[in-house]
């Protein structure tokens, strides 16, 4: 006899290897449906964002206290020593203060004279503090405080202090997902600035861990660029804006083929230490349907 | 019933102390797998059956917010919780030795999994590097954590028992 079928008096209960059986399936199901569409997305981010997501909230206010006692006490001792020496050093600064003063009010003129960061000041952003982080330690994902009710949507890209730290790649109601770019399944599109060549930017797991993000397919056979340079994200990203500070060149090597090169990059953002985000609003211009057929019908006329 | 509400509240609150306490207290980037220690802990005091619906539940819940897609970690740590159910037969109390192993040898074939079906299909071969650096401490960093947790869950499953074992006399 089957051991699923209801005996009399006897409560229904499904066997363990019946059970793991249904759920494989479940599983292996909805892999499939998501790899290929995202109509889960809606319900379940719905479903959790309003247990999980406000009790992370709390806590990570409360852990974001403790790792703070922890520094501190781990600092203390250094900071003796360190107060010493720093005596000293405020006599030596307060006097190249008062120069570097001179050159600031110089600088600021000329930025506002080329206006350099015009573009940059131009996107609308909106602030956001990250409440989680990537409870696995393959990827380097995290989530915000904000979500479509704020008006946060799918690929918008997300900075730093004043780089690049990813894009958003889910949306709940009250809370996002970022990937960032150091993240090992993540690419981006950028530019040298000194020379306008183009590259790609691949997070990767073992070259983060000594602070460096790998880049490749780099073609600059007149070997002009240089470490030190630029690198900020490129006009021909259908993701992210153009701009963006990313890093500097740190190092740069010929490809066995000789035609490209790669090398690695030293990003501006401190990705151990993200606390607060900002969002730019603004999204990359997309091409709809609508647009083509404009230009369809401006071409026949 | 009461059971059901403690397992909700057990998973949720380890999946959030999972990527915020333990992320801001990690060495070197690595936070131990508190769901797994939860999964594989009350696979062993409870069976198979327990084991692999907390181990879905709990993949479940990290794939809505972080999984490349949703059903991989569920299906993972669900056939994680299964397995550890089968050392029911063999579970004692008293002993720590079970747990642990099982803690460690899970983590291990967890994080290799991980490693083979997220890095080494996208042609990340440096296996070495991945054990060395993210497997390897996991591990360590989640039985550490599991020293501290296990005996916790025992005691509550140990209270959880005794109130359903008086509810069934009271029922007779």
């Amino acid at each position: 006899m089957s051991p699923i079928v209801k005996r009399k008096g006897e409560r229904f209960t499904l066997p363990g290897k019946y059970l793991l059986f249904i759920l494989t399936i479940i599983c292996c199901t909805l892999i499939a449906v998501t790899f290929a569409s995202d109509i889960f997305n809606g319900p379940l981010n719905f479903a959790v964002s309003y247990i999980v997501v406000p009790y992370e909230r709390g806590v990570s206010a409360i852990g974001m206290r403790l790792s703070q006692r922890k520094d501190e006490l781990i600092s203390i001792r250094e900071l003796l020593t360190e107060n010493e020496e720093l005596k000293a050093e405020i006599e030596r600064l307060q006097d190249e203060n008062t120069r570097l003063m001179q050159d600031k009010y110089e600088l600021n003129n000329l930025r506002t004279l080329f206006e350099l960061d015009s573009e940059y000041e131009s996107y609308k952003k909106t602030g956001a503090r990250v409440i989680y982080q990537d409870a696995g330690n393959w990827f380097s994902s995290f989530i915000i405080d904000k979500g479509s009710d704020d008006g946060i949507m799918l690929d918008m890209n997300v900075i730093a202090g004043n780089g690049l730290v990813g894009r958003i790649t889910m949306v709940g109601p009250n809370w996002s997902r970022v990937t960032g770019i150091i993240s090992d399944n993540s690419n981006v599109s950028v530019t040298i600035v000194s020379t306008q060549d183009n590259a790609i930017v691949t997070g990767d797991l073992s070259a983060i861990s000594n602070g460096f993000i790998p880049f490749s397919q780099l073609i600059d056979s007149d070997n002009n660029v240089s470490v030190g340079d630029k690198i900020v994200t490129s006009d021909i990203s259908d993701k992210y804006l153009p701009g963006i500070l990313v890093g500097f060149v740190s190092e740069i090597n010929n490809d066995p083929n000789n035609l490209t090169k790669s090398g690695y990059l030293l990003p501006v953002v401190d990705f151990e230490h993200i606390e607060e985000v900002l969002v730019i609003t603004d999204m990359k211009q997309q091409i709809t349907k609508e647009d083509m057929n404009k230009a369809k019908t401006a071409d026949s006329q | 019933m009461k059971r059901i509400i403690f397992y909700i509240f057990l998973l949720i609150t380890s999946f959030v102390l999972q990527g915020t306490l333990f992320k801001t207290l990690s060495f070197g980037g690595i936070s131990p797998n508190l769901l797994l220690v939860c999964v594989v802990s009350f696979g062993l005091m409870r069976g198979e059956k327990t084991g692999l619906l907390l181990g879905f539940f709990s993949g479940l819940l990290m794939d809505i917010f972080l999984g490349p897609f949703i059903g991989f970690y569920a299906l993972l740590l669900m056939y994680v919780g299964f397995v550890t159910g089968f050392f029911h037969k063999v579970f004692f109390a008293e002993d720590l030795k079970l747990p642990l192993l099982l803690i460690i040898v899970s983590d291990i074939s967890y994080g290799f999994l991980c490693y083979v079906l997220l890095f080494l299909l996208r042609g990340k071969t440096d296996i070495l590097y991945y054990f060395m650096h993210v497997i390897i401490p996991e591990c360590v960093y989640t039985t550490v954590v599991t020293i501290l947790i296990y005996p916790l869950c025992l005691f509550i499953n140990h209270k959880l028992e005794t109130d359903e074992r008086k509810r069934a006399i009271k029922f007779v």
